[in-house]
């Protein structure tokens, strides 16, 4: 399973890309696994202004809808409208093509929430027993 | 007695089987303090002795009635091979076709019902049907509410009252809130409509023809709606579409009605179908089942149910609706009725509906005393004035063979006078002149 | 199979009417009329009816196939309430009639039926009084559910959560929020029933009702029901019956006197009216005395002379769930249904349906798991978890059993068990019926073990293969066009 080092992680799956003030926001790999072939993407709006943790997209396979909530608390800057004609992007590539969305953070600090790679890997580890 | 197989050996085979005595301790589990108070209900009956005494009842109701009540649920003529469709048992003993590769003669059935409820609406999408007219209604409101992010619908008057009535009941505990528009001389007032139209507004909600039977151009209404950001919501006749501008032409985002006159008996009340086509940016926010074409593991054509993401046994309390059925059987009706017919037979059908209800005006409007009203054009229904109360004449009318309408004043008030009457192609000539006679003496 | 309007040939003409035979009149505006003619295939009669009774040989069937669908109670539905139903003195009944002045003694034989149906039905759930009006199970729980809401406004309490068990059926929570309400879910323990510690803790004054199957969806009847509903009741919330399960307890136990307040019912399920490949359906809904006055309108009632009529002044009546008074071409069929089986028809139903289901579960246990071994009600809950350690999943053995001619059980659900297959073969199957159903189960689990590729590539001989549904969700084609 891939968990890129250089990646935040929540207990649902999200994963976050600090750049600057910026966030990518997209599922994790063991996610999109879980979840089977991606089949719809409902996107927050650019402007939603967003909490850590509140509910901002949803992801649907043919048999599950799962919710995606926020890594941060912050304004969403650019949806990846890509994702609605191509699904199957978050499938292909969960954490390069297939991101969801950016965010413009304005407390890094909520990141001491989050987990490392490290202790994502554990975590799911222990989903898995 | 009760359809069971089974004979005493197969019984006590198969508790030993299980490895119990009786019958009994399969019941173990429900303490006796538990068992039934009571259980009175009447011994069996023979085949023969239930259908003798349900014709019984059968005959109590009236059937020699010459029918001229519409309102919304129309006494139209059913082509046997309907019948016949209908009855064939694969069919009407299946249940829903959760397993696609033994259940491919209902999904395309339904795929193909869909088609033609996006003909005749004029819109790109339609479900697989639900309950009734009424609950259609409920579920696009509801849809425009969760589309629209905003919680006022306006509906006009015209809109059937059980319609409203089912809309005010199934929203009561919810948070919407209603503007009725009402009607001036049996029309959509344009002036009340458009000055209660805001952002706040999620839909509004139009009926063509309206209940009084007139028949609009929603145009100029459907470009306001649109002009606030809000969705354009028709509740429509299907068998009027064989002539009448169908709501997707008028720009409407979303159809609904009652599909009981594409083949449907009246059956006091039910059951009858719901049918809902929308544009196909709306369809994740639609509810019920939805049957898709795809292809199987050789490339195959075939059908499944899609996108069922967004039901109830997936989404549970977040679903776009609890509703878990549809009416397909009804559905199967409509599609054969409408296959049957074609473009031909629906433009004809249409065609003979709306030149009896005008040709039943002519008869009527020589009545003195009794006034037609002709405010709007109308498609097979219309109001009459009469110069007394309708319920009166109605009840007499009776008498004389007829149930010659529906009294207005029932569901409108100061419209004690008013009779809305429908004629429908099974309407004779000869009918409609005896209708017409009729009245005269009875207002004489 | 081609698509009826793939069938089209300009100018073939299907069904005619005559002439009109009245003098035309002008026509309407061309603002109000359509553009073109609706796009439909011209078809002959013949062309119509073959294409749809080709298309009816494609389906499994409870007349041709065993069909053991759990939950949904797929039993055999006699003919003769066809026939009734389609008799004229029911089926041209137009509903209005007995809205018109005099037309009551007009429709007196469909308001009678409707009016014997409810007294039957609140004699076998034990409750006082019925509407007929819900369409369909999933109408009546909505139904229900409101006249829960309404019977707390009218106490003036503010009520805002609805408890429901983790293996209750996905429409209960659905419901539930329709009725303004939050859904919380109790655990089920390791013994198969709703965990009695988790429930208490959760049950207070805030909690409008507990919904709940019984038998639950794991066929197993609690035999703490009734303290569930003394818990419930103590806190003055209502409980509720999904009646889904009733073929199980037909005179066995009635919901009224387990302590239910609100009950619906499946008429499609229980009484035998066909399924109609997923409607129409009928679910209808009974309540407790305290409850009664907020029944939709309008209700049947019999007035002193024997006849019937409509009551329309009920005040704290919810309104109108239904345009009349329900499904009524299925409730008739119903109706005559329990008039022919009577009291010991419907009991032997009960019986001869849990004899049939304890029969499989036994038969089947040593080669399927069986998360909760103990005698079950009308339908077994087996798990595919065994099979699946060999890549032979819950829907493997479905699509393999529909290549042997069955139709396959419920799969997946209830959602707590992992690859759940839920067998409820209904009181009207035999023996033999249920030995070769067992016999082709076994085999797919030999061959699970043995050559587990037989099962998954399954099915082979059907008219389609497996369908690609990821395609059908992520390009939705939802309608022809040409």
């Amino acid at each position: 399973m891939n968990i890129p080092k250089n990646l935040f992680y929540t207990k649902d799956h999200e994963w976050a890309r600090i750049e600057g003030k910026s966030v990518y926001v997209g599922i994790t790999d063991y996610a999109q696994g879980s979840l089977g072939d991606i089949t719809f993407i409902d996107l927050p709006k650019v402007k939603d202004a967003l909490k850590q943790s509140e509910y901002c997209a949803t992801v649907e396979s043919v048999k599950a809808a799962s919710e995606v909530y926020a890594p941060f608390s912050g304004v969403v800057s650019l949806v990846n409208s890509e994702l609605l004609a191509h699904p199957e992007l978050v499938n292909q590539s969960p954490y390069e093509l297939g991101y969801f969305f950016v965010m413009e953070i304005s407390n890094e600090t909520e990141k001491t929430n989050l987990m490392d790679a490290v202790a994502y890997e554990k975590y799911v580890q222990g989903l898995a027993k | 007695m009760s359809y069971v197989p089974h004979t005493k050996d197969d019984i006590s085979s198969m508790l030993k089987t299980i490895g119990v005595s009786s019958i009994d301790e399969l019941f173990k589990d429900i303490p006796q303090a538990l068992r039934p108070k009571s259980f009175n209900i009447p011994p069996a009956s023979s085949e023969f002795e239930v259908t003798q005494h349900l014709k019984k009842l059968a005959a109590k109701n009236a059937t020699h009635l010459i029918n001229f009540v519409g309102a919304g649920f129309y006494d139209h003529f059913i082509p046997a091979a309907v019948d016949a469709i209908a009855s064939r048992s694969e069919f009407y003993t299946a249940y829903t076709p959760y397993q696609p590769e033994c259940s491919q003669g209902w999904l395309q059935a339904i795929y193909e019902y869909q088609t033609i409820i996006c003909e005749l609406t004029g819109l790109d999408v339609s479900n697989a049907s639900l309950y009734d007219g009424g609950t259609a209604i409920y579920e696009a409101a509801m849809m425009a509410i969760r589309f629209t992010g905003r919680n006022k619908i306006i509906m006009d008057s015209g809109v059937n009252l059980i319609y409203r009535t089912m809309l005010y009941t199934y929203t009561s505990n919810l948070n919407v809130e209603f503007v009725e528009i009402p009607v001036v001389h049996g029309q959509s007032s344009r002036e009340e409509l458009f000055k209660h139209i805001d952002d706040k507004t999620a839909a509004v909600i139009m009926q063509n023809p309206n209940f009084f039977g007139a028949v609009d151009d929603h145009s100029d209404v459907v470009a306001e709606v649109h002009k606030r950001g809000a969705l354009a919501i028709a509740s429509v006749y299907p068998v009027s579409l064989g002539m009448l501008k169908p709501p997707g032409e008028a720009g409407f985002d979303i159809a609904t009605g009652e599909g009981q006159s594409l083949g449907i008996p009246l059956s006091f009340g039910g059951p009858y179908l719901g049918f809902m086509a929308a544009k196909k940016e709306l369809v994740r926010q639609m509810p019920g089942r939805i049957v898709g074409a795809t292809v199987d593991s050789e490339g195959k054509r075939g059908f499944v149910l899609t996108l069922q993401t967004r039901e109830q046994h997936i989404r549970r309390e977040k679903a776009t609706s609890n509703i878990c059925s549809n009416e397909a059987l009804c559905a199967l009706r409509a599609v054969v009725f409408v296959a049957l017919l074609g473009k031909e037979g629906l433009k004809e059908l249409a065609e003979h509906n709306f030149q009896k209800a005008e040709f039943a005006k002519d008869c009527l409007s020589r009545i003195s005393g009794v006034q037609v009203k002709r405010s709007s054009p109308t498609f097979n229904e219309f109001t009459v004035m009469l110069p007394r109360h309708a319920d009166e004449v109605v009840y007499r009318m009776i008498d004389k063979g007829f149930a010659c309408g529906f009294p207005l004043g029932r569901f409108y008030k100061g419209l004690d006078n008013y009779l809305l009457i429908a004629v429908t192609e099974k309407r004779t000539k000869e009918d409609i002149r005896r209708l017409s006679d009729s009245l005269e003496a009875v207002l004489g | 199979m081609k698509l009826i309007f793939e069938k089209h040939k300009e100018g073939r003409v299907g069904f005619t009417y005559t002439k009109a035979d009245v003098p035309l009149a002008l026509p309407l505006e061309a603002k109000y009329c359509r553009k073109a003619d609706v796009h439909l295939a011209s078809l002959s009669e013949l062309d119509v009816v073959r294409h749809y009774t080709n298309l009816s040989r494609l389906n499994f069937s409870v007349d041709t196939n065993f069909y053991p669908l759990g939950s949904y109670t797929m039993k055999y539905n006699p003919k003769f309430t066809e026939r009734i139903a389609s008799l004229e003195g029911f089926s041209q009944v137009h509903p209005l009639l007995p809205q018109l002045l005099g037309g009551g003694m007009l429709a007196q034989g469909s308001l009678e039926v409707l009016f014997e149906t409810e007294r039957l039905l609140s004699e076998i759930t034990g409750m006082s009084a019925f509407t007929m009006q819900p369409l369909a199970g999933a109408h009546g729980e909505l139904a229900g559910a409101m006249l829960i809401a309404a019977y707390h406004k009218d106490k003036g309490s503010r009520r805002k959560y609805v408890i429901v068990p983790d293996s209750s059926h996905g429409t209960n929570p659905a419901s539930a929020a329709i009725a303004g309400y939050q859904v919380k879910v109790i655990p089920t323990g390791p013994d198969g029933y709703m965990d009695l510690v988790e429930y208490q803790k959760h049950l207070n004054n805030e909690v409008a009702a507990v919904m709940l199957t019984c038998p639950d969806t794991l066929g197993i009847f609690n035999p703490q029901i009734k303290k569930i509903a003394d818990m419930a009741h103590e806190v003055g919330a209502l409980m509720y019956y999904d009646g889904a399960n009733l073929n199980a307890m037909l005179g066995k136990a009635r919901p009224g006197d387990l302590g239910f307040d609100v009950v619906h019912l499946n008429l499609h399920k229980t009484f035998a009216t066909p399924h109609g490949g997923g409607g129409p359906g009928s679910g209808p809904v009974g309540v407790s005395e305290s409850l009664v006055e907020f029944l939709p309108i309008p209700r049947i009632v019999r007035r002193s002379d024997g006849t019937f009529a409509l009551d329309y002044h009920r005040h704290k009546s919810v309104g109108y769930i239904a345009p009349f008074y329900g499904n009524f071409g299925v409730i008739l069929k119903a109706y005559a249904y329990m008039l022919k089986l009577g009291k010991e028809g419907l009991i032997q139903a009960a019986e001869l349906a849990v004899l049939n289901a304890n029969y499989c579960r036994v038969k089947l246990r040593e080669h399927y798991d069986l998360p909760f071994d103990k005698i079950c009600m009308h339908e077994c809950v087996f798990s595919a978890s065994r099979q699946a350690k060999n890549g032979v999943h819950a829907i493997d053995i479905a699509k393999y059993l529909i290549d042997k001619g069955y139709h396959p059980p419920t799969v997946y659900f209830p959602l707590i068990v992992k690859e759940a297959l839920m067998i409820e073969p209904t009181e009207t199957e035999s023996k033999e019926t249920l030995d070769e159903f067992i016999e082709i189960m076994i085999e797919i689990a030999r061959l699970s073990k043995e050559n587990p590729i037989l099962v998954t590539q399954a099915p082979l001989h059907t008219p389609v293969k497996r369908l690609d549904e990821t395609k059908a969700a992520r390009e939705p084609n939802l309608r022809w066009q040409q």
